[in-house]
């Protein structure tokens, strides 16, 4: 079984986003950046999945500048088997995203698609819904627990209100919550491995698919501060000052 | 312009998310229907009729929709799509499971968790574990967004639209429910409640949790919330994380005890009105979001609240 897992190279969730001063965007200059997390625990679940002889070959794709190829050296050194780069030096919109990743899924045959299920990036939490509607295929999103099976996948889903369980039809796509698993650390010598692993790097244009923007960003602005606060003495200060300062006991 | 909302329900009633985006949805337009889908759903359309504003409430009932799977929505709305302009779902992990495969289908870049509707065409969204408020604006001519409803006023009962039964449309057979583990809580709903008092990984253990966390939230009346780490950790269930990547709440008061204050974590509780935070560590980055902070060990100073409060009169 093939299994195809999509990275996406983002701010390291350590760093925390600053306005640029004109509002055009987020000032990514000198900003250390990383794999998504969420793509971590996909990329980890491939591996197990290959670890545990279901899967057969996990290859890795990434959208993104020419950078992202450290990204997919990263998911090469946790234990995928290839990589592809699809360059694109502007950041693309989550509909052209899952249009590429569908081309790639034409051309690849994966039985098993694992992705985050969210870039912290722009928070969209929706190129996997995208792709999944865009090849037909079922969907089980925010994935906390996955059996794979030659046909199918049971999926446990973290929903509102606790677990939802689901089996889906292989292929299919699933997207990875925070409880699926704990990514491991790319150790020395497989780091050192995966710089010889085989890393396709190809344009939009090779795959004919229209990446045009739909949204237009007319600014990126600082969202309003908090007025600072202050410190109470005890327990029974900070009770007055709820019920007679604020009002809200 | 027509718009479509798709509700967020519990099967008797339509939860207070719906009625914030059909907030949002008349800020859009005077013409917006409501569809209730689910297994047994007309309890909740006779609610959804009653919130004024909407002139319309479709419903659509199947054993698919009522287990929520996104191919049985997509089959039931991407039809009714050609008659509305623009469709709101509430951004909840259903609206955020359904909303973009919908999108996708009729070729529109979705719009997810919307905080403002600037114009028709026009809206703003946190990106960024909300340190940056993005505006956009869309050329699509049909539009699917999902609104973050703790940012809109629920909008008022006072209307008596009509109800309208529509197919359901065929499910998907590649996609099928299997179980759930949904549990009923007897408290506030961790969206909706005015106060909401969270944990952290201070707590270290469920038991801890319970012992401390639970009965400070019985006293106030609130609802409970977790960080990640208190969640990861198995102090308490999964959908109790408040953050950037689990719910967003804005409650009158927010009680953080034993919470580092994480940038992921105050992306779900910085729009609080009131927040208050229990740390030992004077340093801790959630003092800097914190209106009232109390630099004490939550062992000795949680006891002292609940007398204080018992003291209040609470
Ligand atoms: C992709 C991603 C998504 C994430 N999403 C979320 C999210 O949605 N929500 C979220 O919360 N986090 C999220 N996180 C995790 C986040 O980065 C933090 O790790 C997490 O919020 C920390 O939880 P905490 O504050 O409980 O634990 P810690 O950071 O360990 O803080 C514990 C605090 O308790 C205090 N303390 C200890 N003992 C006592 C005592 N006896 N009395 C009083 N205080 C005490 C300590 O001083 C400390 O400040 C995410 C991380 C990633 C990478
Ligand atoms: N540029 C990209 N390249 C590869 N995968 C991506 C890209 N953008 C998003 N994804 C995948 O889609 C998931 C959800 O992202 P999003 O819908 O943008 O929040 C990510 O966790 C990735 O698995």
């Amino acid at each position: 079984m093939k299994v195809l897992v999509p990275v996406k190279r983002v701010i390291d969730y350590n760093v925390k986003a600053r306005v640029k001063a004109d509002g055009s965007g987020v000032d990514l200059a000198n900003v250390k950046m990383s794999m998504n997390p969420f793509c971590e625990i996909a990329v980890e679940e491939a591996v197990r999945l290959k670890e545990k002889g279901t899967a057969t070959e996990v290859v890795i794709v990434s959208i993104g500048p020419a950078q992202a190829q450290e990204t997919i050296r990263t998911a090469l050194a946790m234990g995928g088997d290839r990589g592809l780069l699809i360059q694109s030096d502007t950041d693309l919109e989550p509909l052209a995203v899952a249009k590429l990743l569908a081309a790639v899924v034409k051309e690849e045959s994966p039985n098993l698609v694992l992705m985050g299920k969210q870039a912290i990036d722009g928070d969209n939490n929706a190129v996997g819904q995208m792709l999944a509607a865009l090849l037909d295929w079922p969907q089980a999103t925010f994935a906390s627990k996955v059996e794979v099976s030659a046909s199918s996948a049971k999926v446990t889903r973290e929903v509102d209100g606790g677990l939802q369980t689901i089996e889906v039809q292989l292929p299919a796509i699933v997207t990875a919550d925070l409880r699926l698993n704990e990514p491991r650390y790319a150790s020395l010598p497989n780091i050192m491995k995966a710089k010889k692993k085989d890393l396709a790097v190809k344009t939009a244009a090779d795959y004919g698919v229209d990446t045009a923007p739909r949204l237009k960003v007319v600014k990126v602005a600082e969202p309003p501060k908090r007025a600072g606060g202050i410190k109470v003495e005890s327990a029974a200060d900070l009770v007055m000052k709820l019920k007679n300062e604020a009002g809200v006991l | 312009m027509a718009v479509l909302v798709i509700a967020d329900h519990d099967g008797s009633a339509v939860r207070d998310t719906t009625n914030k985006t059909v907030t949002a949805a008349l800020q859009l337009s005077s013409d917006v229907d409501v569809l209730v889908a689910g297994k047994g759903v007309d309890a909740a359309a006779a609610s959804a009729a009653k919130i004024a504003g909407v002139k319309k409430v479709l419903t659509a009932d199947s054993d698919a929709l009522g287990q929520g799977l996104a191919e049985a929505y997509e089959a039931l709305v991407v039809p009714l799509a050609a008659k509305y302009d623009a469709i709101l779902i509430p951004s909840t992990s259903q609206g955020k499971n359904i909303a973009p495969r919908i999108a996708a289908k009729l070729d529109v870049a979705p719009i997810s968790d919307i905080i403002e509707v600037v114009d028709a065409n026009t809206f703003s969204r946190p990106i960024y574990a909300g340190n940056a408020i993005e505006t956009v604006q869309s050329s699509d001519a049909k539009k699917v967004i999902t609104v973050r409803p703790t940012v809109f006023k629920a909008a008022a009962d006072g209307g008596s639209a009509s109800i309208e039964k529509i197919d359901a449309g065929a499910g998907s057979a590649k996609s099928k429910f299997v179980s759930q583990e949904i549990v009923k809580l007897d408290r506030p709903d961790l969206g909706a409640a005015k106060i909401v008092v969270s944990g952290g990984r201070a707590m270290g253990s469920e038991d801890e949790f319970k012992a401390v966390i639970i009965p400070l939230a019985d006293k106030l009346g609130a609802a409970v919330g977790a960080s990640r780490a208190a969640v990861d950790a198995g102090y308490a269930p999964n959908d109790y994380q408040v953050g950037q990547t689990g719910k967003v709440v804005a409650p009158d008061l927010y009680v953080a005890i034993g919470i580092s204050g994480a940038i992921q974590h105050l992306a779900g509780m910085k729009d609080s009105k009131v927040i208050v935070a229990i740390n030992k560590d004077a340093d801790a980055p959630i003092f800097q979001v914190a209106d009232y902070g109390l630099v004490a060990d939550y062992k000795t100073a949680v006891p002292e609240l609940m007398e204080a409060l018992s003291q209040a009169g609470k």
